[in-house]
């Protein structure tokens, strides 16, 4: 890890990749959406921080002003584009590049994954055995997502380490300061495609009906992907399906783990966990984007100058009690649930349907094969920090 | 983000010779990204379209029975792309 100094003041020099920030970012955003309520620092080149719901929403709707140009903060940005459509696109090349891939991800395209998220869910529980304890992040929740997604693209689901150490150089290493990073993000993209190619010119001969195939036959306004866009998308699908959808299910798995009767009536009331999903994507949210400032522009009173960067903490929107009651409590049972975990306006999770859908199935099999778990207090739960927060280490014990 | 030809916007009347006092669900195309919290909540009223756009189901009259359910979508959508018209006598008002 970085040797980053630590923070002085949350308000005027944050750091979202503080160990503060991973373990326990909570009470730092009650306190801002307090007093502040847009934090800024001057940490990477200069970022804001907006903590209430009604200001990120508005930062999210304008795309005049809040470019996707940039959409991860990072100490030292690459000073090559490396565009991964739609998510890094603006109006009006997002609309075209997003309806290309819209129909791979709508709940009708996602249903027949049920069964192979349930398939890789209960293989995973299979391995575990009966154990007294285990560490539920490294042997279950982990390789959920990776394993679907590969399943997806039509790639080997047991290159699961391979994947999961582009996003690890992607979403936190290249994040801190250290002087290569731009240089290191560089050659990862190009990893990534060339491990892409041989995929996608097989599937371009002979298609087939995973998303890579899906790939090669979508069009950009009537015409075929340019290179850079196609394997650019590719890029964003492996990744952004990935350790987000990991944080979400060891999220939940830790708040059963810490709350018992939670625990037990999701047990009792399997019908409850869409729900209960729901709340814990609110409380839990494990996403936070960026945006890039086009334009001069003022947010609630707060001066943003074109070039600085914007975090949309949509996890610190969704516990602003403005928008929630009880924000600060988990009710699994919340009925009303406006909640902005996969985020607002154009740029909404693509991947929502299948990740709702695989964090769903986790937590049943989960809960169907181990109903009785606790954090198994001999050892530490670690989070991520950064862009996507969630348990990379959740020791948990059974029965 | 609008869907140019998308049916179930606001400008889609209900037919006439309906019940005076039906409330209907109606999208706003321009507002819906997808997020599908209200297909899930009440599939019986909303499906989804190629895209995976909430699309209203016929001409979008809620019966009493599903009138609970429909207001909870409205409520939980991420977009506020959702209402419930009324047939109040001032026009379309937001009951939920």
């Amino acid at each position: 890890m970085s040797k980053r100094p630590p923070v002085t003041d949350w308000a005027t020099d944050f750091d979202h990749m503080d160990p503060q920030w991973a373990r326990d970012p909570f009470p730092i955003w009650d306190e801002l959406r307090e007093k502040c309520p847009i934090a800024h620092t001057d940490r990477f080149g200069g970022v804001h921080l907006p903590t209430k719901l009604a200001d990120i929403r508005d930062i999210a709707y304008d795309t005049e002003h809040f470019s996707s140009k940039r959409i991860v903060v990072r100490e030292n940005p690459p000073n090559v584009p490396l565009p991964s459509p739609p998510i890094s696109s603006d109006p009006p090349h997002h609309k075209p590049s997003r309806m290309a891939l819209l129909p791979a991800f709508t709940p009708q395209a996602i249903e027949p994954y049920i069964p192979v998220t349930r398939r890789i869910a209960n293989e995973l529980l299979d391995a575990l055995g009966t154990p007294e304890s285990c560490d539920a992040a490294l042997s279950y929740t982990q390789h959920i997502p990776v394993r679907v997604i590969a399943n997806m693209l039509g790639i080997p689901e047991s290159e699961g380490d391979r994947f999961r150490r582009w996003i690890h150089i992607f979403l936190e290493d290249t994040i801190h300061d250290d002087q290569d990073s731009a240089a290191r993000l560089v050659a990862v993209s190009a990893e990534m495609d060339d491990y892409f190619r041989p995929f996608a010119e097989a599937r371009r001969d002979n298609p087939g009906n995973d998303l890579i195939s899906f790939m090669t036959k979508a069009r950009f306004n009537g015409k075929e992907l340019s290179q850079r866009h196609f394997y650019g998308t590719l890029r964003l699908i492996l990744i952004a399906g990935i350790d987000t959808t990991w944080s979400a299910i060891g999220s939940s798995l830790w708040h059963l783990a810490t709350h018992p009767e939670d625990r037990r009536r999701l047990v009792a009331e399997p019908q409850l966990i869409p729900t209960a999903v729901e709340e814990f994507l609110r409380a839990y949210s494990p996403v936070t984007m960026a945006r890039l400032v086009a334009k001069d522009v003022t947010v609630s009173g707060c001066p943003m100058k074109a070039g600085e960067m914007v975090l949309l903490p949509f996890p610190a929107g969704n516990r602003d009690p403005a928008a929630f009651p009880d924000a600060d409590k988990v009710i699994i049972d919340r009925q009303e649930n406006r909640h902005a975990a996969f985020g607002l306006g154009i740029h909404r999770c693509i991947g929502s349907n299948l990740a709702r859908m695989e964090i769903q199935v986790a937590i049943e099999e989960w809960l169907k094969r181990f109903p009785d778990f606790s954090l198994d207090e001999r050892e530490a739960v670690h989070w991520s920090p950064g862009p996507v927060r969630g348990p990379r280490r959740l020791p948990l014990r059974i029965g | 983000m609008a869907i140019e030809g998308r049916a179930n916007d606001e400008r889609h009347q209900p037919p006439s010779g309906q019940s005076p006092a039906a409330m209907r669900l109606v999208v706003n195309g321009d507002k819906c990204q997808g997020h599908n919290r209200c297909h899930v909540l009440v599939p019986e009223l909303i499906a989804v379209d190629d895209l995976g756009f909430a699309q209203v189901k016929g001409d979008g009259v809620v019966p009493a029975p599903l009138v609970e359910k429909a207001k909870l979508a409205v409520r939980n959508c991420p977009e506020f792309a959702l209402r419930l018209t009324s047939p109040a006598a001032s026009g379309e008002g937001d009951p939920a």
